[in-house]
């Protein structure tokens, strides 16, 4: 908490006590109520706003908040309900700490889903060209391969930002089409494609590159799987990275104030490059992931929009890796309790979309917020990228 | 108009930003406010100019209590507010600027611009304002943009004219010619208040002086009979003394030298043009000149920041020319860049992050890639307290500090390391007096330690309070080289003009 008088100059800081960490503070500059409580505030008005959608539509009351029953039922009601929200959250976690991390060093990485897809297909590749390997050997090979492939695809829009200053959202989105044609491409290869089939679908991957189911032994139709596991362990890497090593303090020092960066002898282009490898071999997690612990081979798209999810869900979870998981898990319920609500309330899946829509305007528009329930909030922490303009 | 602001209160949480804030600004009179940064003058221009309510307190203008419940109000009123950054469109003209928001039309949506053209030109000829009404305003100096923010303001109808910090972008010239557009307009029965820190200015234009400190008045003073020293003294509550002492230099060996520096830019202009520069140990070198002569192109051919097309930098013997803005860090050359929100420190950042913002990656702060948050505290928590940053609160971000405090941080960050070469561009500018004078012992200090010093400043009174030994750049040359105790700052001053060689 900092009282900063109104033309910004004097601040009277009451000391904030023991255990206050030099690296707790975020390059956003937002104090944890803000943080909370604005994203609290969006997902309940977004809750609402659905219900509204909901019975504007012809349902009544009743059937409205029955089919909210069944959102929270297919969300976390059961284990089952629960092993599928993990399950849809795992690549979330990937392209939101994919376009998190961007952001943190001022670049706005649209190209989650060619980086995503990059990764799956050399995911898959390695999964199904190696036989015979043992588990401990052939899935982290696949990984590795997964993470490249993703690497591979931040890499180059990086450099061309670099070296030729070519603004990072334009490429990646261009980035995006080529990978989506090329998977097509790929998978009508005999490299890919399956023996015997004419549509485009990639050779399964062998038993020792699949990721582990981690409740298989309770009920075989859980499918949360050792990608989580594997997310976690990224957004706890991201984390030290960016707070803890002369790397992240580059990084967000490039994001924060490249002119500053630049006197202080960090190398802008260095960082751009390394930010979006980084970046890229995340998304390329979240394909791997999927292919290795949940699909088990590639086929046409694939991506299935994760990779713009991310962008979601790092502006919900404000660019701070613990708050992308907590919305990448936000996000993952109601997708899972969305499939619920729609088998059982009869209320269609589409209303997910639309109330995360509303989620992430109400969070990118704060003000909104603060004017509907009347809390303070610090403006500043609206800007989430300075990717934009020059 | 006679405007008196009467009791004026206003509470922000946690900060009284003015309290019983009472003045009066008299019709053909300027008014000067002066005071440190914080002690309330935005914020009393923001109720004036009707952005923020009052809690108490009255604004009378001609005996009539106002009641302003936005800009548009107080512009009704007759009150015009000139910013320090210009709210122009660069590439507008001059007339679409003026006219921009009030324009004149002859038909639903049809802008009538010969109108427009007429009325800037009338007012333009009527204040004596010369300007082209069809030029391109990113096109002209500087001070010419100031005279299109004035006019825009009086196309307005204002007859109270607020200037914040006026003269902070101009050159003396223009200063000049600044101070001939506020006598113009005082002889038309303008009212005049003229925000500002810079005390002579207030001393040479105002006819009325109020002095706020920490959002009270501190007192009035009459320009006749008051010295910078007491206008310095009410503003900061404390005896202020604004002459540095320093004893005579003793420069030792040759520490920096530039050859034939040559830099050019985007279309192959000279920047700088075969400049030739020595700063000895033990010395502190002035570089003079009026902002955009080459001044901020000298120090990042030495940072390494700029690349030079020509010539060598040479640094304890050795040609440092091919470094990087890192290898000379590390080399021993420390520098308090001129721009300290855009390159001095990341805003963003805490007072800790920013004290180690170019040795971060290196013992004690930094082990095998990772930082010691520990380590960083540690000499964060000490630099604060021998460099005097206020408040002391290393977690506090650096958008948090005054300009003042900032400029303490960044002058911490630098003189903290033991280094033969200190460069300090502007290492004042938009200060108050009291870190001024802070900041003026630190370099005289490090000079007694036998440090090689170099200080660009626009300032000619910072120039001469400092420097041992002066140069003057004018178009990207070097063009005098003068010891400080042989010149005066009006040889120095023709020499900044180009006006003599």
């Amino acid at each position: 908490m900092s009282i900063t008088s109104p033309d910004g100059k004097t601040t009277i800081e009451p000391d904030d006590g023991a255990g206050a960490s030099f690296f707790r503070r975020l390059t956003t500059a937002t104090d944890w109520k803000t943080a909370f409580v604005i994203p609290a505030l969006a997902v309940l008005t977004a809750l609402i706003i659905g219900a509204v959608i909901i019975m504007l539509t012809g349902y009544s009351l009743a059937e409205t908040l029955e089919a909210y029953r069944a959102l929270l039922q297919g969300s976390v009601g059961s284990l089952r309900a629960i092993s599928q929200t993990l399950t849809e959250a795992t690549p979330l976690v990937f392209t939101g700490l994919a376009v998190a991390l961007a952001f943190r060093a001022g670049l706005f990485n649209i190209g989650g889903e060619g980086q995503l897809l990059m990764g799956g297909m050399l995911a898959v590749l390695a999964g199904f060209t190696f036989t015979g390997l043992p588990l401990f050997v052939h899935l982290p090979l696949a990984i590795l391969a997964g993470a490249i492939g993703g690497a591979i695809w931040g890499f180059i829009p990086g450099l061309l930002k670099a070296r030729t200053g070519a603004h990072e959202v334009i490429v990646t989105i261009m980035m995006n089409y080529i990978a989506y044609r090329l998977v097509d491409y790929l998978l009508k290869t005999t490299l890919f494609q399956r023996e015997g089939r004419n549509d485009p679908i990639s050779k399964t991957i062998e038993p020792s590159a699949e990721l582990p189911a981690l409740l298989g032994w309770l009920d075989p139709a859980m499918k949360v799987h050792a990608g989580l596991i594997l997310a976690i362990g990224a957004a706890v890497f991201i984390w030290w990275l960016l707070f803890r090593t002369n790397t992240g303090f580059e990084f967000r020092a490039v994001g924060a104030n490249p002119s500053a960066a630049r006197y202080a002898g960090m190398s802008v282009s260095r960082v751009y490059i390394l930010v979006m490898t980084i970046s890229g071999a995340l998304a390329g997690l979240a394909g791997t992931s999927q292919v290795l612990g949940l699909l088990d081979r590639a086929s046409p798209g694939f991506s299935a929009g994760l990779g713009f999810d991310g962008i979601a869900v790092a502006l919900l979870g404000r660019s701070n890796p613990a708050g992308v998981v907590a919305a990448a898990l936000l996000f993952g319920g109601l997708n899972a309790g969305g499939q619920y609500m729609q088998a059982n309330a009869n209320v269609g899946i589409d209303l997910i979309s639309v109330i995360q829509a509303l989620i992430i305007i109400f969070v990118a528009a704060p003000a909104l917020i603060s004017a509907i329930y009347r809390v303070k909030t610090d403006a500043s922490s609206t800007q989430i990228s300075k990717g934009w303009g020059a | 108009m006679e405007l008196e602001l009467r009791g004026i209160t206003k509470q922000f949480p946690g900060v009284l930003a003015n309290d019983d804030v009472t003045l009066t600004a008299r019709s053909g009179k300027v008014l000067a406010l002066i005071g440190e940064n914080g002690a309330g003058k935005s914020t009393l221009m923001n109720v004036l100019s009707g952005l923020y309510r009052p809690d108490a307190g009255e604004i009378i203008i001609d005996g009539t209590v106002q009641d302003f419940s936005g800009p548009g109000d107080a512009i009704a009123a007759g009150i015009g507010m000139v910013h320090q950054h210009f709210m122009l469109v660069p590439v507008f003209s001059v007339w679409e600027n003026v006219v921009l928001g009030v324009e004149p039309v002859s038909g639903p949506g049809v802008l009538n611009r010969k109108e427009a053209r007429t009325e800037v030109r009338e007012i333009s000829q009527r204040y004596g304002l010369a300007v082209d009404p069809d030029a391109l305003v990113e096109e002209l100096p500087v001070g010419i943009q100031q005279r299109v923010e004035i006019i825009k303001v009086l196309l307005r109808g204002a007859k109270i004219l607020v200037f914040d910090e006026p003269t902070a972008v101009l050159t003396p010239q223009e200063v000049e010619e600044f101070f001939g557009i506020v006598a113009e307009l005082k002889g038309r029965g303008a009212t005049i208040i003229f925000i500002t820190h810079k005390l002579k200015e207030a001393l040479a234009i105002a006819d009325d002086i109020t002095v706020l400190r920490g959002g009270k008045v501190a007192g009035h003073a009459d320009p006749a009979t008051a010295t910078p020293e007491q206008l310095a003294s009410m503003m900061v509550g404390r005896d202020i003394d604004l002459v540095v002492d320093k004893t005579a230099a003793s420069p030792g060996e040759e520490v920096l030298t530039l050859r034939g520096v040559h830099m050019v830019d985007d279309y192959g202009r000279a920047l700088l043009n075969h400049v030739d520069l020595t700063v000895r140990a033990g010395e502190i070198v002035g570089v003079a000149g009026i902002q955009g002569n080459g001044q901020t192109e000298l120090v990042e051919a030495i940072t390494g920041l700029l690349p030079l097309a020509d010539g060598a930098v040479e640094f304890l013997g050795t040609d440092i020319t091919d470094f990087s803005p890192r290898r000379r860090h590390e080399a021993g050359i420390a520098h308090v860049p001129e721009d300290r929100n855009h390159m001095g420190m990341v805003g963003s950042f805490s007072v800790a992050e920013n004290l180690v913002l170019d040795s971060y990656y290196a013992p004690p702060f930094s082990r095998r890639g990772v930082m010691d948050g520990g380590a960083i505290r540690q000499s964060a928590e000490t630099l604060v307290r021998d460099f005097d940053v206020r408040p002391p609160l290393i977690d506090n971000t650096g958008d948090a500090l005054s300009g003042g405090n900032a400029q303490k941080m960044i002058v911490a960050r630098e003189f903290s390391r033991d280094v033969p070469l200190v460069i300090c561009a502007q290492p004042t500018r938009g200060i108050d007096v009291g870190s001024i004078e802070y900041i003026h012992e630190q370099i005289v200090r490090k000079r007694d330690e036998g440090k090689a010093i170099l200080i660009v400043s626009t300032e000619l009174d910072e120039i001469f309070a400092l420097s041992d030994r002066i140069v003057v750049m004018y178009d990207g040359r070097i063009v005098a080289e003068k010891q400080a105790s042989e010149t005066s700052p009006t040889e120095i001053g023709l020499y900044m003009a180009g006006k003599a060689s």
